[in-house]
């Protein structure tokens, strides 16, 4: 069936993947080492380990809170890791992680099911965020209603011209079903907070998988409008001051505006454990709600949490 | 001693034997797995929800036309440019090229061949989709267009190793006796070379289509994933989501067992009848060439 030359592709793929391999095995093989020669000094049942994995919003921050906690604390080991906060909550109801990270509160069918898979959630609120809706820089509009923005992403309103800015489609993006700052969004500003309003997404919303996705085409398209955490909004955006329904004022995201409840997209951002949580896992989150490792929050461009 | 070799070489025999075979075993176990995990999505959900235009799993919108569509209209434009390319290039080397440019050629396609999907989507989000929008003044550059692009060039490596083998392995006395009745060398290659060689060409085209309609990060990065039905060729130009795309998107969400979960297995389902048809249809033009040529031989 094949040529007789076919068996030069095979030699042919074979140096081409033996090169390959050899790079991924020498970036393997880079940080394992200082892992064994580390692991080799200090016997490893000394360490506790957490596992910690959620919310794309979050993940920075735990990242942050970890690596400070590690100084802190040399016996404990968290390996964070993000995906979404759906994947997290997921992974702690299969009981593969200790701390799932959300941005949104747990659904009442993920209870369910985590309740039928005999595991108990808790609750702690971690931190604030507020959702900055930004555009690109040039774009001429500074303020947009609630009402406005529920009208953008519904597809109700097509063009930039009808917000007082220039003659432009409207290209709206947004993150994946998968995040909760999509299901967030979804509740608190496509459906104004309205319980029984089935507003949905226009279909021809952009989902894109990821924080820095968003970011890519607010820098590069004066088409996009798109909405992000806080503390992913670099200086190469606008940011949009938003008005809540029944009020003219037009409020930009801050820590100031969101504690004094002001500004109107912000929400509580969460960490879930699998029953009350005991020994390293419950130090682990008391420290979270100290005041140093509040004050990483505030770096990080989130709203820390007022006693 | 003799007893000895004979088992010796029963036993050589018999595992081979399972090594080749395992291949089917390996394949029917995962058909058989996506139908147990996929199946209860029809019974779960209605097929008039199935075949809508809506998918918004969230809110138990489960309309896969969009995403079959999407997949679709992406290989569509992919084969559109990988098959000239490709085919061209593959001519390029086994036809026309001096043995040295061939030679310092390959490895380079190759290579290509070899490049991470996940850097290719980078430089499309960065670089292609940007350029696009610009170019064909587009509301945005993260559209089909610039999935096909990027999986065109996925695919082209494909394509050219295998028809560059099958251009190869066509006679020389063929091309002989055609320059020696007087045919250009442009005829040679059109009505000659290249009709010898089709059945290879066919499966170097089956192939690419088949490593382009699986691919999924590339795609999932350069594309928008917005799950819009496309109606036409002009679509092409707006955002689409693909069933790969989905997949991948989706999976890490969804707790194992839901309607959710199994519509996603189902999708597969979907994904895997598509690329079986792609490989039957290779093979079915393959052995109907072979059959043609014995009769001409014989």
């Amino acid at each position: 069936m094949f040529p007789p030359s076919f068996q030069n592709i095979i030699v042919g793929m074979k140096t081409s993947s033996i090169i390959l391999l050899a790079i991924f095995l020498l970036l393997l093989i880079t940080p394992g080492c200082s892992l064994l020669s580390e692991s080799s000094e200090n016997p490893s049942d000394q360490f506790t380990t957490i596992e910690n994995k959620g919310s794309d919003t979050i993940v920075n921050l735990a990242l942050a809170w970890a690596e400070e906690y590690q100084v802190i604390n040399p016996n404990v080991r968290l390996s964070v890791t993000g995906g979404g906060s759906g994947t997290g909550i997921a992974a702690l109801i299969n009981g593969t992680v200790d701390i799932a990270n959300a941005s949104r509160r747990m659904k009442i069918e993920e209870k369910e099911n985590a309740v039928a898979n005999g595991s108990d959630p808790v609750e702690f609120v971690i931190a604030r965020d507020a959702i900055a809706i930004i555009v690109h820089l040039e774009n001429p509009v500074n303020n947009l209603t609630l009402q406005q923005l529920s009208d953008i992403y519904s597809g109700k309103i097509n063009n930039w011209q009808e917000l007082g800015g220039e003659n432009r489609p409207i290209v709206r993006l947004s993150r994946e079903t998968n995040s909760g700052t999509h299901v967030y969004f979804l509740e608190e500003v496509v459906r104004l907070g309205e319980k029984d309003n089935k507003t949905l997404f226009s279909p021809d919303t952009l989902l894109l998988p990821s924080s820095e996705g968003i970011g890519a085409e607010i820098r590069e398209n004066p088409n996009a409008i798109g909405y992000d955490g806080l503390g992913y909004v670099t200086d190469e955006m606008k940011v949009i001051g938003v008005s809540a329904v029944d009020s003219k004022e037009y409020i930009l995201p801050s820590a100031a505006t969101v504690n004094s409840g002001k500004y109107p997209i912000a929400r509580d951002l969460y960490m879930y454990t699998n029953g009350t949580p005991t020994g390293a896992i419950a130090d682990y989150l008391d420290w979270i709600l100290s005041e140093q490792a509040q004050e990483i929050v505030t770096e990080l461009g989130f709203v820390p949490i007022l006693d | 001693m003799d007893k000895n070799i004979t088992r010796h070489e029963s036993l050589i025999t018999f595992f081979i034997k399972s090594t080749g075979y395992s291949a089917i075993v390996f394949v029917g176990m995962i058909f058989i797995f996506l139908l147990l995990e996929g199946l209860p999505a029809i019974q779960k959900v209605n097929l008039a929800t199935l075949f809508s235009s809506r998918w918004y799993p969230i809110e138990d919108y489960f309309g896969l036309l969009p995403l079959i569509g999407g997949s679709l209209i992406i290989t569509l434009g992919a084969i559109l440019i990988a098959v000239p390319f490709g085919i061209g290039s593959a001519v390029y080397l086994s036809e026309i090229a001096p043995r040295w440019v061939r030679d310092l050629m390959k490895p380079f396609i190759e290579i290509l061949g070899g490049l991470p999907s996940v850097v290719l989507g980078f430089l499309g989000m960065l670089i292609l989709s940007p350029f696009l929008r610009k170019l064909l003044e587009l509301p945005t550059g993260l559209t089909a267009l610039t999935g096909s692009i990027l999986l065109g060039g996925i695919a082209i490596p494909t394509v050219v190793s295998v028809a560059e083998d099958a251009l190869d392995a066509v006679p020389k006395s063929f091309r002989d006796a055609s320059l020696a009745i007087g045919a250009t060398e442009w005829q040679t290659i059109w009505r000659v070379t290249l009709p010898a060689a089709r059945s290879g060409v066919l499966t170097a085209i089956m192939l690419g289509v088949g490593r382009a309609i699986g691919e999924t990060m590339t795609v999932m990065m350069v594309t928008g994933n917005a799950p819009i039905l496309p109606k036409g060729i002009n679509d092409l130009f707006s955002p689409v989501r693909t069933m790969t795309a989905t997949i991948a998107a989706e999976m890490g969400e969804v707790a194992s067992g839901s309607v959710h979960y199994h519509v996603l297995f189902l999708i597969g389902i979907v994904l895997f009848l598509i690329s079986l048809i792609v490989n039957i249809t290779a093979s079915a033009v393959v052995f109907r060439q072979k059959k043609r040529q014995e009769r001409i031989l014989s």
